[in-house]
């Protein structure tokens, strides 16, 4: 009879050896519908732990009651890709004695493989694991509810972490094969009710954005691409999932389908437009470290050309084998763009946090075209700026922002910049574009921010990019 | 011409994003009674203050027997519309009224003569006066067709095909071109039907209409596509005027190119061919220039 290693979640964080000042660590997966750190911090709290440290891929709007946790000192300490909602309206206001640690995807990777981001525990949420913690995203019963499709994120923390803690609603009987997270990485298997609310865990079909701004920024953005010199067969794409980043898949791929360009892989966040391009031929591979909606995760789990890569083999900057390094072209999205290609995809321009890292700065620094998407003008507020907020990809690695006033090429690639005035496309000067937003808007008031330092910004090498400090009301 | 709503900012500060050749902001049918104000000290802000560029603004104005009418007129030609987009027309009086409410104004700021009209035929009246209508004036820059109240007043209704409207669209088209002014068609409502309305944009280009109204950026696109003319035929215009400008220089009067002998209609339709070609953004106007 084998070892089983189900037990219940006080048992498993007993068993765990968790003393208080620990780090404890959390996958985003189940995104808004994760029920995962909720349900782990709460049962911390009852258990009287005091001081953790928390160290999620990113948390979001439905991570509120946090903020009880921090307020009694379960929590003291976090470090994230992102946050969003009251618990980042809370950080951003002081909540947190010590400041957040933001981290992109490959650079808190990198941090949990170096041992610079060190986990004591991981609990895991899992779609689906036996009872030895052979554990996926995919669904392996009649039973399954929640459903996400590619762990990628958190496959560096089963990895490294001292003590895993697999978290399951569907307990299925061993193998379950092909496994995401190895038993051989996993202490203890924990079964509830639900790990995610599958409503809120991905979309359904292909939603195409209606939206004549969206349309109008896509098509820009594909332009952009089709004449980039990097258009060609054997290319290799990342998208956002922003609906302009969306729309310009659709219209790159009716370029493709024209030229008979294919592309070799496309790589990061999969969505249902990416699938779609991959069954029709025209991707050759899906590099996934998180699947974006229903047909991502069902893709993943039923093609053998659809593989799941970790977080660290994604966009770790320092892993010669890491899918970055190999990226031709990448279309981002940005809350603020300012006159020297810096991008700010973290902090609102009311000095609120509002977004994620994810994985902007690896990206763009990696691959050979970065293009960031953004209108000028999101109802008042301008997105193309002197300066930005908060720095999270230096413009060095920023080639080419798509607005719906024109397209701004940085100084550093004058070839691109010749290609796209050659192709008849608006290039401007990324200072006549904030000039506009100026004049349309006028001179935003300065931010009143206070002394305290609520958030510190890493690089993806480990050195620290940008301070975050609180906001006064 | 893009039709966007006079009462929300929001479209008004952006509309000319999407490249259409004009914008006709409305104060008409898109506004309820209660924030007809509002949108006219809007509309006339937004003249005032949006940089357009080098896009068309027309305003369409509520009619000249309503409160608003007159209102209307003084607000937009004080924020120097290009063109005042007249509602519901039926006979050329009506046009001569609105010329003589833009002349006030006009007087007022020294500058008479600047504005123009477009008059919308919206009955079978205003299709039986069509030719008047569209003579009735020198500011009479074009006439367009209002689709809705046209079909209701004809007490029938709109159809794919669009049967019940050919004869105004005919009418429309031959009273503008012996007026020697410009004829746009109707608005198509149904934004999820995009294939209904290529076919209606390529039946009314064949039926002779300069423009098309059109509600939503994304028709744009369809219209540029349909109305684009042909590479073929964009180098072909493109050699005739140059045999003209070179005829012109030599002082010759007889024109030919390829062999074929260059009579005043082609020279027309290569002038209207490059037109297209650049609103349809084919060509570029300086270099063309």
């Amino acid at each position: 009879m084998r070892n089983t290693k189900v037990v219940t979640l006080e048992e498993a964080i007993r068993r765990s050896g968790l003393k208080d000042g620990m780090t404890v660590s959390f996958h985003h997966h189940f995104r808004g519908g994760d029920k995962v750190v909720n349900l782990v911090v709460g049962k911390l709290a009852e258990m009287g732990f005091k001081d953790l440290h928390l160290a999620a891929s990113s948390l979001s709007d439905v991570h509120t009651p946090l903020i009880g946790h921090i307020r009694n000192g379960v929590i003291t300490k976090i470090s994230t890709s992102g946050l969003r909602g009251d618990l980042a309206n809370e950080i951003s206001h002081g909540l947190l004695k010590e400041p957040v640690v933001f981290r992109s995807h490959g650079g808190r990777g990198s941090a949990i493989a170096s041992g610079e981001l060190h986990i004591d525990v991981a609990f895991l949420g899992a779609s689906s694991c036996d009872e030895l913690g052979n554990a996926s995203g995919c669904p392996r019963s009649e039973n399954a509810k929640s459903i996400c499709g590619s762990l990628g994120y958190a496959l560096p923390d089963a990895r490294y972490a001292d003590h895993v803690v697999v978290i399951t609603d569907d307990l299925v009987a061993y193998p379950n094969v092909p496994k995401s997270i190895s038993a051989c990485d996993v202490e203890s298997v924990v079964v509830v009710d639900s790990v995610g609310d599958s409503s809120k865990i991905s979309s359904g079909a292909i939603r195409d954005s209606k939206n004549p701004r969206d349309i109008l920024l896509a098509k820009q953005a594909a332009k952009v691409i089709i004449n980039s010199g990097y258009f060609k067969d054997g290319f290799s794409i990342q998208t956002g999932t922003g609906g302009a980043s969306l729309a310009a898949v659709k219209y790159i791929r009716e370029s493709m389908l024209e030229k008979g360009i294919k592309a070799s892989f496309a790589l990061g966040g999969i969505t249902a437009h990416m699938v779609k391009l991959h069954q029709e031929g025209l991707i050759g591979r899906l590099i996934d470290v998180q699947s974006f909606d229903k047909v991502a995760a069902e893709s993943i789990a039923t093609d053998q050309l659809h593989q799941e890569v970790s977080a660290v083999e994604y966009a770790s900057a320092d892993h010669v084998g890491s899918a970055v390094h190999a990226l031709d072209i990448v279309i981002l999205s940005a809350l603020e763009v300012d006159v020297d290609f810096n991008v700010n995809v973290l902090v609102g321009s009311d000095g609120i946090i509002r977004g994620a890292i994810g994985g902007h700065p690896d990206t763009a620094e990696d691959s050979a075209l970065s293009i960031i998407v953004c209108p000028l003008l999101r109802g008042r507020i301008p997105c193309v700026v002197p300066k930005v907020t908060t720095l999270i990809t230096p413009g060095k690695s920023v080639d080419v922002v798509v607005t719906e006033y024109g397209i701004a090429v940085n100084p550093g690639r004058p070839e691109i910049a010749q290609r796209l005035v050659e192709a008849g496309l608006k290039v401007v000067d990324i200072n006549d574009l904030a000039a506009k937003a100026r004049s349309i808007i006028g001179e935003p008031d300065t931010l009143p921010f206070g002394d305290r330092v609520v958030g510190i910004v890493m690089d993806r090498h480990g050195k620290v990019l940008d301070e975050i400090h609180n906001i006064l009301d | 011409m893009m039709f966007v709503p006079g009462n929300n900012p929001g479209m008004m500060a952006d509309a000319h994003i999407y490249g259409p050749d004009s914008i006709m902001l409305d104060l008409e049918d898109s506004v309820t009674m209660a924030e007809k104000d509002a949108a006219r000290l809007l509309v006339h802000n937004a003249l005032k203050s949006i940089d357009y560029g080098d896009t068309e603004m027309v305003v369409r104005i509520n009619p000249l027997n309503t409160p608003y009418g007159k209102k209307d007129v003084e607000a937009v030609v004080k924020a120097g519309v290009d063109v005042i987009r007249m509602p519901k027309t039926e006979t050329a009086d009506e046009v001569r009224e609105l010329e003589a409410e833009i002349i006030k104004v006009e007087t007022e700021l020294g500058c008479v003569g600047r504005t123009l009209i477009m008059a919308a035929i919206e009955s079978a009246l205003g299709v039986v006066n069509a030719f008047e209508i569209a003579s009735a004036s020198k500011r009479m820059m074009g006439i367009a067709l209002g689709a809705e109240d046209y079909s209701a007043n004809l007490k029938t209704q709109r159809t794919p095909g669009g049967a019940e409207l050919l004869l105004a669209r005919e009418t429309i088209v031959v009273a503008a071109r012996a007026a020697g002014i410009a004829c746009f068609d109707t608005v198509y409502s149904n934004l999820d039907d995009m294939e209904t309305f290529r076919k209606e944009v390529e039946l009314i280009k064949t039926l002779g209409f300069d423009g098309k109204s059109i509600i939503n950026p994304r028709q744009i696109e369809v219209v540029n596509e349909v109305f684009a003319p042909s590479q073929k035929d964009i180098d072909k215009a493109l050699r005739i005027i140059a045999a003209i400008k070179e005829a012109q220089a030599k002082g010759s009067g007889v024109i030919a190119v390829n062999g074929k002998m260059v009579d005043r209609p082609v020279v027309i339709r290569a002038e209207r061919t490059v037109a297209l070609a650049i609103a349809s953004g084919i060509l570029d106007k300086e270099e063309v220039l």
